[in-house]
């Protein structure tokens, strides 16, 4: 099972870990910890990587996002998401920059954004058991799935098909 | 990122986001075609990669050429001799041999391209190849599986497999050729030398042909030159086909 396994923290994780420790606008990120990503409504943009920084400036809020491939469908979702979030809060002004280096990995995935995959019936980058009935028996079907970031495998012990979250 | 015009930053941006945008709109055209479902949703998300990587190196395009267009102008509104994509993106779709073919030629191509761009002193341009190269990566796994499947498959599957690497061969010589304005910026260490590709990639290709117990092809080269605006005849029908909508209807969204 997941939590079983040594939780490693990346460096790149850290740093992450960090940025949000030491935030200055705890309010903002308070806000925009409630903006989930369409496709899988368990992550909390921040969770998924996506979210990279959130501050402001003498025009109003700036916000730093990462997307997850290069022609990710639901970015656009995702920025409506964050502006209707901050809008919604009182802040009329909201700039977003999209941030493509560094490049946006599965490394960032916090140990509890992987455990909320597995609970929502999908298996976790570089874990490859079936978030049914924990196997390791599984045999890959497609290697992309519904959207950009999965692939389709099958579970030999239950039988059931799932998803898994791509290392990237 | 720097603001300043440069002009060879801007064709050069616009070359590899024309070869994005020709090669995903040529596996556009596969999507209620493919032959199983698993198929389909696997081109649809390798186009969308490529359409994705086409907005961003033409961004960077529109960034260094400091006039007033946008991304849609560039894909929507110019002509076939504007465009500048390799002769290899715009074949016909062919059947899903041909599809492999292409995608594997030009995976093995892109992994050790982007891999170099991603350190090119244009930092725009090196981001995009960072996040790119990942994509290409796990294209290139799928691409080479299905080279492996096809050749190391039946008769039939076989046999068209060679078919499709034969005829797209042709087309490969165009990979290795820089143009003017990539030869100049190979000089500031922003463009990548694609001519010392060309080892590298023979490595990739003749390992995986040779697993999928194919032949080398040895074509000659068919001598169109893409970068130029040399195209073949099938630019024209596929812009035609993805052009039609902006325009008739110039400024249409959805």
């Amino acid at each position: 099972m997941v939590s079983e396994r040594i939780d490693t923290v990346t460096p790149a994780r850290a740093a992450r870990l960090r940025a949000r420790r030491d935030a200055r606008e705890p309010d903002l990120w308070a806000l925009l910890d409630d903006v989930m990503d369409p496709e899988v409504p368990v992550l909390s943009l921040w969770e998924l990587g996506v979210l990279q920084d959130v501050a402001r400036d003498a025009d109003g809020v700036v916000v730093v996002m990462t997307p997850t491939y290069s022609g990710c469908p639901a970015m656009e979702a995702m920025e409506a998401a964050v502006r209707a979030r901050l809008h919604a809060a009182g802040h009329a002004n909201v700039r977003i920059v999209r941030r493509l280096s560094p490049a946006w990995t599965t490394d960032w995935l916090s140990r509890d954004a992987r455990r909320a995959l597995v609970a929502y019936g999908i298996a976790a980058p570089g874990a490859l058991e079936c978030p049914q009935c924990g196997s390791t028996h599984v045999t890959l079907i497609a290697q992309f799935g519904s959207t950009a970031c999965k692939a389709l495998y099958r579970c030999d012990d239950c039988r059931e098909p799932f998803d898994v979250f791509k290392s990237h | 990122m720097t603001k300043a015009v440069d002009g060879d930053v801007f064709a050069y941006a616009l070359a590899l986001g024309d070869d994005a945008l020709i090669h995903g709109q040529r596996l556009a055209e596969w999507v209620s075609r493919a032959p199983t479902l698993e198929e389909e949703l696997a081109i649809a998300n390798v186009a969308l990669d490529h359409i994705g990587r086409a907005r961003l190196f033409y961004a960077r395009a529109i960034e260094a050429g400091g006039d007033a267009r946008s991304e849609d102008d560039l894909a929507y509104l110019r002509d076939a001799d504007a465009f500048t994509n390799l002769t290899i993106f715009e074949l016909p779709r062919g059947d899903f041999a041909v599809a492999v073919a292409r995608q594997f030629l030009t995976d093995a191509f892109n992994v050790p391209f982007l891999a170099a761009l991603a350190g090119s002193r244009d930092a725009g341009l090196a981001a995009i190849a960072e996040k790119a190269v990942k994509e290409s990566t796990y294209h290139l796994r799928r691409s080479r599986d299905w080279v492996l499947r096809l050749g190391d498959g039946t008769v039939e599957s076989r046999a068209r497999m060679q078919r499709a690497l034969d005829a797209t061969w042709a087309h490969c010589a165009e990979l290795f050729e820089p143009f003017a304005a990539e030869e100049r910026l190979l000089a500031r260490s922003v463009a990548v030398d694609r001519a010392a590709l060309e080892r590298p990639w023979r490595a990739t290709v003749d390992a995986a042909l040779r697993d999928a117990t194919l032949t080398v092809p040895t074509t000659p080269a068919a001598g169109y030159r893409g970068r130029s605006g040399r195209h073949t005849s099938h630019l024209e029908p596929l812009l035609a086909d993805m052009q039609v909508l902006q325009r008739a209807h110039p400024g249409q969204q959805w």
